[in-house]
Formats: C-alpha cells, sequence, structure tokens
C-alpha cells in the first residue's frame, strides 16, 4: 500500500460559525471556520470535512460562503456533508468549491438518490456517511442511525454498505454512535466488518482521544481517520502527532 | 512582466473554481471562458474535467474547444489538463464498456485501473523523469488522487530522431498508470494539482512560470 493514510480535522458549521468550540490560542476568532481550516492546513492535515448541523435554511446559504472563502484559501480536498439531499444541492456545494459532498440521512430515506448523485458526477465526488451504533438484533450486530444516532431504522448497517457501494458511493465515512464522544478509541469491529464487505475507502470517525488510538484503525481497515474535538481541543501539533503515531506503526502518511 | 493570462476552459465542468483560485495563488490572471478568441489569446489554457470520460469528450465538443485546443498546440501556445482534462488527450476511453474516442493527441486507451480497491483517492508518489520541467523542486512529493480510471500502457512511436518524445510520469495504483505527461506546450496531469497543498501550487507554479 503506498496511498498515505489521510488525517481528516471535522469542522461542525453552523450559521458560519465552527461550533463544538475550539480551544486555540492565538486565533483572532476561533469560531471562524475559514480561519480554522488556514490553521489545520498549515498543521499538515490532508484533507477537511465541514458538517453543515445548520437547521435553517437561511444559515445554510452561509455555509456556501464559508465553502468558497475556504477554497480561495486551502488548497486540499475539501468534504461538505449535512443536509445534502438532492443533485441539485451537490451541484451547487461542487459550485461553491466542495471537492466532495457526504450524504447520510437522505440516502436512508431514498437510495436511489446515491444513484443520481453518481450518475452526474462519478462515484468519486460522494461520500456515504453513516452514523452506526450496535444493535445484537442484526445480522452485522449494528444499525444505520439517523439524526446524529437519536433515530434508528432497523437498517443492518454493514448490509447498508454493500448496498450504497453498488448504488455507487466512493467512499463511506463509519462514524461509530456508541465510541464517538468516550475519547476510549476507534469502534475496530466496526471498521473490520465494513472493510469485509466493501472495497472502497473507508474513513474511520468516533472515539479518538489520543494518537495511539489511530494505528489499530487503520489496522482494521480504515484508509483515513476523522476526528473533531481532538484537533479543535488538543495541542496544535495534534494532526503532525497523528500522523506520527500512524507513520511509527508502519503506515505511510504524507 | 506582469501576471500572465490564464483562461480555465468553460465547458460545464464540475468543480472549477479550485483551479482558478490556486492559478490565481500563484500569479496568473484568471478567467473562466469559451470564446474562441479569448481561449487563443490566453498565455495559457487550463482544461479542467471531473466526471465520466464519455460525458465530458461530449461537452467538450459541443463547447467547439477542441479545435481551438489543437490550435494551441500546433502554434506551441501552452495547454495544460487536469484529471479528466488529461485523459481527453489520449485515443479514447472505455468507462462502463462504453468507449469514447479522445482528442487523440497521444496513444493509449483509458481505462478502469486493476486494483484491489478503487477509487484511488489519496496522496501517492509520482515517478518523474530526472529532466522534468514540470516536477522541478516537487519530485519527491506526494500529489492528490481521485479517479478510478487511467491509461495504463504507453506505446508511443519513438524512432524519429526529429521528435522530442513526450516525457511520462508514472504512478501506481494496484498497477503502473499514466501520472503526467510534458509533450512541448501540452501538459497534463492525471491527480489534482489544485488539491495536492504547497507541492501542487510548487506544479503549478511551474507551468505558469513558463507562461
Amino acid at each position: 500500500m503506498s496511498v498515505a493514510i489521510r488525517v481528516i480535522p471535522c469542522l461542525d458549521v453552523d450559521g458560519g460559525r465552527v461550533v463544538k468550540g475550539v480551544k486555540f490560542e492565538n486565533l483572532r476568532d476561533a469560531g471562524d471556520p475559514v480561519e480554522l481550516a488556514q490553521r489545520y492546513n498549515a498543521a499538515g492535515a490532508d484533507e477537511l470535512t465541514f458538517l453543515d448541523v445548520t437547521a435553517s435554511t437561511a444559515d445554510r446559504a452561509t455555509t456556501f460562503d464559508v465553502i468558497q472563502h475556504t477554497a480561495e484559501h486551502v488548497f486540499i480536498p475539501l468534504t461538505v456533508g449535512g443536509g445534502v439531499r438532492t443533485v441539485e444541492n451537490v451541484e451547487k456545494l461542487l459550485h461553491s468549491g466542495a471537492d466532495k459532498v457526504s450524504i447520510s440521512t437522505a440516502a436512508v430515506a431514498r437510495p436511489e438518490v446515491i444513484n443520481e448523485i453518481s450518475e452526474k458526477y462519478g462515484n468519486q465526488v460522494l461520500v456515504l456517511s453513516l452514523d452506526a451504533r450496535k444493535n445484537p438484533e442484526l445480522p452485522s450486530g449494528y444499525e444505520v442511525t439517523t439524526h446524529g444516532g437519536k433515530t434508528g431504522t432497523g437498517i443492518d448497517a454493514i448490509a447498508w454498505c454493500e448496498e450504497a457501494e453498488e448504488r455507487g458511493v466512493g467512499e463511506i465515512l463509519l462514524n461509530s454512535i456508541d465510541a464517538d464522544g468516550t475519547k476510549d478509541g476507534f469502534d475496530l469491529e466496526l471498521i473490520r466488518k465494513a472493510r469485509a464487505a466493501v472495497s472502497v475507502p473507508l474513513i474511520a470517525s468516533g472515539g479518538a482521544g489520543k494518537p495511539e488510538h489511530f494505528p489499530p484503525a487503520v489496522e482494521a481497515g480504515a484508509n483515513a481517520v476523522l476526528a473533531a474535538s481532538l484537533f479543535h481541543f488538543g495541542p496544535e501539533d495534534m494532526v503532525s502527532q497523528v500522523k506520527q503515531a500512524i507513520s511509527e506503526a508502519g503506515y505511510p502518511v504524507r | 512582466m506582469g501576471r500572465p493570462e490564464v483562461v480555465v476552459l468553460d465547458y460545464g465542468a464540475g468543480n472549477i473554481h479550485s483551479a482558478m483560485n490556486a492559478l490565481r495563488h500563484v500569479g496568473a490572471n484568471v478567467e473562466l471562458s469559451r470564446d474562441s478568441k479569448a481561449i487563443l489569446n490566453a498565455d495559457g489554457l487550463l482544461v479542467p474535467g471531473v466526471g465520466a470520460f464519455g460525458t465530458v469528450m461530449e461537452d467538450l465538443r459541443a463547447s467547439g474547444a477542441p479545435r481551438w485546443i489543437g490550435q494551441r498546440i500546433a502554434g506551441n501556445r501552452p495547454v495544460m489538463g487536469i484529471c479528466v482534462g488529461h485523459q481527453v488527450f489520449f485515443e479514447r476511453g472505455v468507462e462502463h464498456g462504453v468507449q469514447a474516442e479522445g482528442l487523440g493527441e497521444w496513444p493509449g486507451v483509458v481505462e478502469q485501473l486493476d486494483a484491489p480497491m478503487l477509487p484511488h483517492i489519496g496522496w501517492d508518489f509520482v515517478c518523474p523523469p530526472a529532466e522534468s520541467d514540470m516536477f522541478e523542486g516537487v519530485a519527491n512529493e506526494r500529489f492528490y488522487f481521485v479517479h478510478s480510471y487511467a491509461v495504463q500502457k504507453w506505446d508511443f512511436e519513438v524512432g524519429n530522431p526529429k521528435i522530442k518524445p513526450p516525457q511520462v510520469t508514472w504512478a501506481h495504483h494496484g498497477v503502473d498508470f499514466i501520472a503526467a505527461i510534458e509533450n512541448g506546450p501540452l501538459w497534463s496531469t492525471q491527480f489534482h494539482p489544485e488539491k495536492s497543498g504547497r507541492a501542487g501550487l510548487q506544479l503549478l507554479r511551474n507551468w505558469v512560470e513558463t507562461l
């Protein structure tokens, strides 16, 4: 394997501001997503993910501004998710400067939208964002949830990965609802099961609390790793600390 | 000397703003256009491309641009292609069993990579020739790829000492494939220099400095 394991900070954006907060000092305006994006870019991030957590349509317009301004200053891939429901949503995001879009709830509600987006722009622009939680009653032991893990769907998470790959997603962002926020490490079993089921790249998310948590996720089959709080609240060199841990475990990083 | 004028070819390709932003960042004046006069007058022409080979070729033909691109190359005027905008300079593309004719500047077929994991997404090394101008200063860097298709065989008709053969840069993902070509006024890359951080900006600066 020669492709570098990607380290991806995730920025939750609400009404044009980064929420969940950030701790960095010397940042004139800690809630400015464009400034934060520049900082992560300088720190060596391989890609950035923006999650538009805005509830209202009016505030959603500001997300396009955020993407546009970021793309003027930051020359690494930008993935944008949150509220993506239609081909038109995707088109608007790509024209604002997004390189990839992630889709979650809308794809569960109407899986055909994956085919529609993929046929128009290719599967390489589309990331399936999957919030999975443990459910022993399903064959794989994992269930697809929506609305940030609050709503169960009864759909088997691994079967959903297979269906989404078949329909045309180019990557899968695996977010473990059980591990999210615990800082105890990634849900390795979830990553292993998804890796065994699909051949598109996997992005592991949820549970990272320290650099040592990352190599096991890669070992389990992740091609990229994503975290928010660890980078927002950790020391400013956390991106390189994570890369160093992955590299010392024998995996390539940029 | 002022800033060179670059036209980014407007034929309906997806995210062209990144390329425009990156070119501005490295010192070019950038304009999006499909006007033949603008295309021919520009110091450099950038051909972007995202999506399916066949669709991109259809859109390119519908815009009338292949003729102006050809005139630029014949007149030794710089042209640069990125991603599918690189692939279209080969003979043809095959996607999902559908064949489409390319611009035919070089021999070769754009085909799906025979790799255990597709798409090929992420930062990878390339192997440029020692005398490469495109990769000057960035020969040992990783660049950002996002694709499933590429040209995997190179059968350029060499033998005529009066013709300088194109310089080919290879990369590897499951199989060897062509990552970039430098051929007189025509440069192209399978990866996205506009998304490849500092290394990609340096590569684009190398191009802009030739304009």
